[in-house]
């Protein structure tokens, strides 16, 4: 294994753990109370989350539930951020993103050849799923602000089409989030070291792999 | 010892025959399921938000919080976008606590709008009275929490001519309302005197029709649906946190758009 023995910083250290499990907590609260006020009026005919599924009895509640949550996600992703620019963490570990690279990930991939020997290196499509997540987050952030205070912000409510078509497009930015977490968390099931390490930090990495 | 709650005479079992059908109509079955999926309902999802629950008082201080932050970004001079009249719905959807079929209309001939609290001139109003004040027109997008919306075209004056006729305290918090349908509501006092707040009298350029409002209902460009009470027969003004009734429900206060 690659892991060094000098005393390098973990693959995921304690301030991105705790930010990463924070915003799993506070997109299950915003997906599933979504949800609740979805069904007071659907976007797509026919197509209603089951009570179950649903964060508040009905909703009121899940407005109640949204609208708390909203601040947990925006603070933690903003922290996320800040951190990730600043460090250097989200353009060491993210970029660059090549095409040929996805490519021929995608290529392995269908023929099975899962290389996650060290999971201290994203391979391109986990780089750029990774990217498009982050930013679904950042347009979900936007587009929900935006349907709180359509008038407030009338102007770019407009730019992005308007209230009915911010509600549309909040509710793709939920779809993409959704899809990325059922592959997120099937791909973490599968390499169960990737999940401990989120839970504990992970191998420590070479000194000098990380940018200042 | 005999329980304080048992009549001393048992009830007369003719009072089952009359009331057969009643009996008959509730469905052991049917309460027993309801029962069953209610239950596992607050067992799966945890999040009784009823006001007395921990969690509940929470998501209610974090509502109230909302209410500070919405007031802070509620920019008094920000106009709302307006619409061309073309596109005005006609008639402008219905919506209410109740169905359509239970609508009380409101007798204009004996109708008079009570003032109360902090306001000077508190002789109630007749429905004559609102076309002495300056009239105001606009066609803006309705917005209900639900998620849909319409452009609906509203006249009348501004609730601030009112309050300014009235010699209203136009530093106090609140102004409430009181509705024939029993829909308690009330809004603060910066949209109170936004320009596009009125007190409508008339929709599409006609007098509103019972469904919508008549005599007098409000219409706030900057504020969700449920915030816009209708058959207004009451104005407050007053600096004690009034509520509303959806707000008594959990429904967000501030409500602005």
């Amino acid at each position: 294994m690659a892991a060094a023995t000098t005393a390098g910083p973990r693959l995921h250290p304690l301030g991105v753990r705790i930010m990463h499990w924070t915003n799993a907590a506070a997109m299950l609260i915003m997906i599933t109370s979504g949800w609740g006020i979805y069904d007071d009026y659907v976007i797509v005919n026919g197509l209603h989350f089951p009570p179950a599924l649903r964060l508040g009895s009905w909703a009121v509640p899940s407005l109640l539930w949204h609208f708390a949550g909203m601040w947990l996600l925006a603070l933690n992703g903003l922290a996320y951020l800040i951190y990730g620019v600043v460090t250097g963490r989200l353009r060491e570990r993210l970029l660059p993103i090549r095409a040929s690279e996805v490519l021929s990930t995608v290529r392995d991939t269908l023929h099975f050849k899962i290389a996650h020997d060290d999971i201290t290196v994203y391979n391109a499509v986990q780089k750029l799923l990774y990217v498009v997540v982050i930013l679904a987050g950042i347009a979900q952030v936007v587009t929900g602000l935006l349907i709180w205070k359509p008038v407030q912000f009338s102007s770019a409510a407009a730019l992005l089409g308007g209230f009915q078509a911010l509600r549309l497009e909040h509710f793709i930015g939920m779809t993409i989030i959704v899809g990325f977490l059922v592959v997120h968390v099937a791909l973490s099931l599968l390499v169960p070291s990737t999940l401990w390490a989120m839970l504990t930090g992970g191998p420590r990495r070479p000194r000098g792999a990380v940018r200042p | 010892m005999r329980s304080p709650f048992r009549p001393d005479a048992p009830p007369d079992p003719g009072v089952l025959d009359d009331h057969r059908a009643l009996i008959r109509s509730l469905q052991r079955r049917k309460l027993l399921r309801g029962g069953i999926s209610l239950g596992a309902l607050s067992l799966l999802t945890g999040c009784d938000v009823s006001s007395s629950t921990s969690v509940g008082k929470a998501l209610n201080l974090i509502s109230a919080w909302n209410d500070r932050v919405q007031a802070a970004l509620f920019d008094p001079d920000k106009l709302a976008p307006t619409y061309p009249a073309s596109m005005i719905l006609r008639p402008p959807k219905f919506n209410a606590y109740f169905d359509i079929t239970e609508l009380k209309p409101v007798d204009a001939a004996t109708w008079k709008l009570e003032l109360s609290g902090l306001i000077a001139d508190k002789r109630p109003w007749t429905a004559e009275r609102f076309a002495t004040l300056p009239q105001s027109s606009m066609v803006i997008r309705h917005i209900c929490v639900e998620g849909w919306d319409y452009i609906g075209g509203w006249s009348g004056p501004t609730l601030r001519s009112f309050l300014e006729r009235v010699g209203a305290d136009l530093t106090a918090k609140y102004v409430a309302f009181q509705t024939a349908d029993d829909y308690p509501s009330s809004i603060d006092m910066p949209t109170a005197l936004h320009p596009q707040t009125l007190l409508a009298t008339k929709y599409g350029g006609q007098t509103l029709d019972d469904p919508f409002g008549f005599p007098l209902r409000l219409r706030m460009a900057t504020k969700l649906g449920y915030k816009n009470p209708k058959w207004i027969t009451a104005i407050t003004v007053t600096n004690r946190y009034p509520g509303g009734y959806w707000e008594s429900l959990g429904e967000n206060w501030f409500g602005g758009i």
